[in-house]
């Protein structure tokens, strides 16, 4: 997946999309982000200079789908007792089992995206809500950890098709997030990285030697230097928003994450 | 057997090596998490068939195309609409948590009838022919009484059959008192009919536009047709179109734009004077047009060039001198510029004189009907119902003067003035209405000053509100008529907020009436049948949707298929003939407005040494701002710089902080002249020293327990202005002042 920073606009329409795809549950008071669910969350950065010098870029934060410096190696995978969580090296998704987990949230600790959202409570849909709940995504209940699958489900589905079809590729238009669908912006696209025909291939230019990395000068991934390999690319031409991506310590040369 | 101290030892590990071995821990911990998470309350939704409904969203003026995915009979998920003229495939947050509406516990669900105190929220469920019997016998005995004038309706939009079938009701009664809305949209309209003569609404072709000149317009926070915005605003690189935003904060919008001019608040009306000044005086301005189009253009040029010099407007609007004539010289030499205006989402109208300003420097370039312009759309024509039949009473009540004073010869371009109708009624300046119904708006919210909106509704009294949820104006209601929501009815929807073509969507049920609810269209024929003298043959369908496809006639069968209506070959009418002013020319200073259009600017209520600073209000496209408020998704993504628990977070300046010794998240008091209330302060660099500014859309005391009770209605700090030349509400803020709490 790419962002384009200078694109998104901060609406929020991807994190409402996302809710409604996947039956997010949602409480009276959710003022407090640290335990309201939101698969994917958009940041808010500022480049910190006083009036009117100001400036604002959002920053759109779904599940990082890390690959880790070796297949597999994801910084939640890796800590999972109940294996309710896996890389799927197939996909590149990292994927998360809800009835496997026992909510020992290992996995948020580990995250260092804070990607990772945790079910303190049964879910309550008021009024006659149930009725909306998609059959594709099943609820989730007290005591487990979830975040997003890049609608893994819609995978599912268009791949069903494909076979049906006689295919055993999906074309890039067959498989999209519900937030890359919703996106009024079009800041989002989504496809297979390691495939040049894909827009997000050509838009990141991963290396494939470096774990990923990002060729094209103007893309960054969040926190290179930890070396989880994310799955996420984010593009800005703002040069402050890039160094925003990473932790720098003051008088680090501007070009240091690619070293 | 001994157990000695070895034995028990070799045992213990033994086990343990044992059991560590055995897939007895990992058999555990899938076990606990299946005895721990099998809940039957946890809900399994039903599978079913696939199928998709295409719709028009209604939730707010902006017309765009939605698809409704169902299961079965359920509709599942909204989104957007590929191929849609206006939204072309997207979809915005609050259409897509649309659903939320649908099932909302804040929805009425079958006719109520008040038994407590007004807005003691005590109510009883009664049947609709009870409810439409009384509401009938109530209207009978009023015109009886001769005063049928006594009837006020007011409604959330003036477009399409819904509101024509209110207008005939009304009319048919004998009552002049529709009060539709007064937002940017009908101060845009006003302006047009003013300057052009043309009945009709403003579009904004912003996607031919090359030089964007946002005069305060929160393009990005929901102004016009927000999915329509957000493309435009996002590919514009690929056409190279620079947009520039004047704003007294850094909104979304000047966060996004190629550049953000700062201005005073409240100035953007002198600033487009400014503008034209410089374009006058370089005679940068289109003299085709100016010299062969227009009329009044000497008095203009004169006006402008004596009062609103660069120094000058500099001074109001604190825009250097430099860049003022810089804007200028950009916008005159753009090959298609654009001006737009309608402050923030565009809810309130504002004063007359800043939308003919930025009208008119639209036509200084003659961008009127040009590519990439303003586009001058007739009112859409297909509403062409024989006029109904009078009684006496009914003529003689038609003739009478309007609550609101709006088409009057001193507001004669204002079509409906919501504001001026609430606080005529509380001054004691006007008639009480003795009957109000209330369609698909929320005045106990929306308009500026709710304490004497409340006040005047207090004295109104008998109030039927048709609305679908139980909002604040709905609990002050004696009679609750619900309508479906747009989900489950047939509608259309016309002239959608700023698009340039004429256009019709069709609404049309996705998912069967959910509860005992009916169409506000069915309610008012019936109505009509059930009242006495000619009123019922003014409604000679059967039903609503009888009347639509009656009214809509060949579009009919194509609207079924595609959706929607549109006119893609509409041919604007050249500059010769599009103005149907009495001199068939563009008229710069407005043909017959009563007072000098080009007054300064409304200076913000309150003086200046009690309350030294401004509170400014603000849209966001996360805060649903208009009759119906944020569903509960929506409330989930409100950043917790701007509510936390139930404090709202005021925006001010750390300069701003630091002389009244404020820190960020501190608890403080902000009063205005009209209130007094408890916030929290979020500091931002964005927000130029001196202003605080509050979001909109907070502070509901009705709907639901997702939604009541959570921060502070900027309307209730803020009072309306009357505008001289229009009647409007020309407020765009109040003077405040801060303190620790």
């Amino acid at each position: 997946m790419v962002i384009d920073l200078d694109k998104c606009t901060g609406c929020g329409t991807c994190m409402v999309a996302c809710m409604a795809e996947n039956n997010v549950p949602f409480r009276e008071d959710e003022t407090d982000k640290r335990l309201s669910i939101t698969w994917m969350k958009v940041y808010k950065l500022t480049n910190g200079k006083p009036y009117p010098d100001a400036e604002i870029c959002y920053l759109p934060r779904p599940c990082q789908h890390c690959e880790g410096h070796h297949t597999g190696h994801s910084p939640c995978v890796s800590v999972c007792p109940a294996t309710a969580t896996d890389y799927d090296g197939e996909t590149g998704i990292v994927s998360q089992i809800y009835t496997r987990c026992f909510g020992c949230r290992y996995c948020m600790g580990a995250c260092p995206y804070h990607a990772r959202y945790f079910n303190w409570w049964d879910p309550v849909w008021p009024g006659d809500m149930e009725k909306y709940l998609s059959p594709n995504v099943s609820p989730r209940m007290r005591g487990v950890v979830e975040k997003c699958s890049f609608c893994f489900h819609r995978y599912q589905l268009a791949l069903e098709k494909a076979i049906m079809e006689g295919r055993d590729q999906l074309e890039e238009q067959e498989y999209q997030t519900s937030c890359t669908q919703a996106c009024p912006a079009g800041a989002i696209t989504f496809g297979d990285l390691n495939n040049p025909e894909h827009k997000v291939h050509q838009l990141a230019q991963p290396d494939p030697h470096h774990h990923g990395r990002p060729r094209n000068p103007e893309v960054f991934r969040l926190l290179e230097r930890l070396h989880t390999n994310p799955k996420i690319y984010y593009l800005s031409t703002r040069e402050w928003v890039r160094r925003a991506g990473d932790n720098y310590v003051k008088d680090e040369s501007k070009s240091a994450h690619h070293e | 057997m001994k157990i000695d101290r070895r034995s028990f030892l070799a045992f213990s590990v033994g086990g343990a090596a044992g059991t560590a071995l055995s897939p007895l821990p990992w058999k555990l911990t899938d076990d606990s998490s299946i005895w721990s998470q099998r809940w039957p309350w946890v809900p399994i939704p039903a599978d079913g068939g696939i199928g998709h409904v295409r719709s028009t969203c209604t939730l707010c003026p902006g017309g765009c195309g939605i698809t409704v995915r169902k299961i079965d009979d359920r509709p599942v998920k909204i989104e957007g609409q590929e191929g849609h003229p206006i939204s072309q495939g997207g979809v915005c947050l609050l259409g897509t948590a649309g659903l939320q509406f649908l099932y909302g516990p804040s929805r009425v669900r079958t006719p109520l009838k008040r038994t407590g105190d007004r807005g003691q929220g005590r109510w009883t469920q009664i049947s609709w022919e009870a409810a439409l019997n009384e509401t009938a016998e109530k209207l009978n005995t009023l015109r009886a009484d001769g005063h049928p004038q006594g009837l006020a309706c007011m409604a959330g939009t003036d477009h399409g059959t819904l509101p024509a079938l209110l207008k005939r009701f009304m009319t048919v009664y004998g009552s002049p008192n529709f009060i539709g809305p007064a937002s940017a949209k009908e101060a845009q309209e006003a302006a047009l009919r003013a300057m052009a003569g043309v009945d009709g609404t403003v579009g904004f072709e912003v996607e031919k536009a090359d030089f964007i000149l946002s005069f305060g317009s929160g393009l990005l926070d929901g102004w016009g047709s927000p999915v329509r915005m957000f493309e435009t605003f996002s590919n514009r690189q690929d056409r190279k179109t620079l947009v520039v935003q004047i704003d007294s904060r850094l909104s979304n919008t000047a966060a996004k734009s190629d550049r953000w001019v700062p201005i005073n608040p409240g100035t953007e009306g002198n600033l487009a004077l400014g503008i034209a000044h410089h374009i006058i005086s370089e005679s940068f301005y289109n003299t085709g047009f100016v010299d062969n189009f227009s009329g009044g253009f000497d008095s203009f040029k004169q006006k402008v060039l004596s009062d609103f010099s660069p120094a000058k407007v500099a001074d109001i609007t604190g825009v250097p001198a430099d860049i003022i004539s810089e804007l200028a010289l950009k916008f005159a030499t753009a090959h298609r510029p654009l001006a737009i205006c309608g402050r923030g989402r565009g809810n309130a109208p504002g004063a007359l004189s800043e939308t003919m300003a930025v009208l008119a420097l639209n036509a200084l370039v003659g961008n009127l009907n040009a590519d990439g312009g303003i586009r001058m759309l007739p009112t859409p024509n297909y509403i062409s119902w024989p006029d109904p039949e009078m009684d006496q009473i009914a003529s003689e009540g038609i003739t009478q003067p309007r609550m609101d004073g709006a088409g009057s010869e001193q507001y004669i371009y204002a079509r409906s003035l919501p504001n001026r109708f609430f606080q005529q009624i509380e001054a004691g300046q006007s008639q009480v209405p003795e009957i109000l119904l209330v369609t698909d708006t929320n005045p106990l919210f929306t308009l500026r000053d709710t304490k004497a909106v409340k006040a005047a509704l207090d004295q109104v009294p008998f109030i039927v509100s048709f609305s679908s949820f139980m909002d604040e104006t709905a609990q002050q209601a004696d009679l609750i008529l619900p309508d479906h929501i747009f989900l489950e009815r047939f509608q259309d929807v016309s002239a959608p907020a700023g698009f340039t073509r004429p256009f019709i969507g069709l609404t049309r049920p996705v998912v069967a009436p959910q509860y005992n609810t009916r169409h506000l269209g069915d309610v008012i024929i019936a109505l009509g049948g059930q009242l006495e003298g000619m009123i019922g043959k003014a409604f000679g369908w059967e039903n609503y949707l009888a009347c639509l496809k009656d009214t809509l006639g060949g579009k009919w069968e194509g609207m079924i298929e595609k959706g929607f209506w549109m006119d893609d070959h509409f041919a604007f009418p050249s500059w010769d003939t599009m103005f149907t002013t009495a001199t068939g020319r563009f008229e710069f200073n407005g043909e017959k407005v009563a007072a000098d259009p080009w007054n300064a600017t409304a200076a913000a209520e309150g003086d200046s040494s009690t309350f030294p600073l401004i509170l400014v209000p603000y849209d966001s496209i996360r805060l649903a701002s208009g009759s119906i408020g944020n569903p509960p998704f929506m409330m989930k993504i409100v950043a917790d710089t701007v509510l936390v628990k139930n404090d709202i977070f005021v925006q001010i300046n750390p300069e701003t902080a630091r002389e009244y010794q404020l820190s960020d998240r501190q608890l403080a008091i902000l009063t205005t002249p009209k209130g007094e209330v408890t916030v929290r302060i979020h500091l931002f660099e964005g927000i130029m020293p001196g202003l605080v500014a509050m979001p909109t859309g907070l502070g509901h005391t009705a709907f639901d327990d997702f939604l009541a009770g959570k921060g502070v209605n900027v309307n209730e700090l803020i009072g309306p202005l009357e505008d001289a030349a229009s009647g409007f509400d020309a407020a765009w803020g109040i003077r405040a002042k801060l303190a620790k709490a």
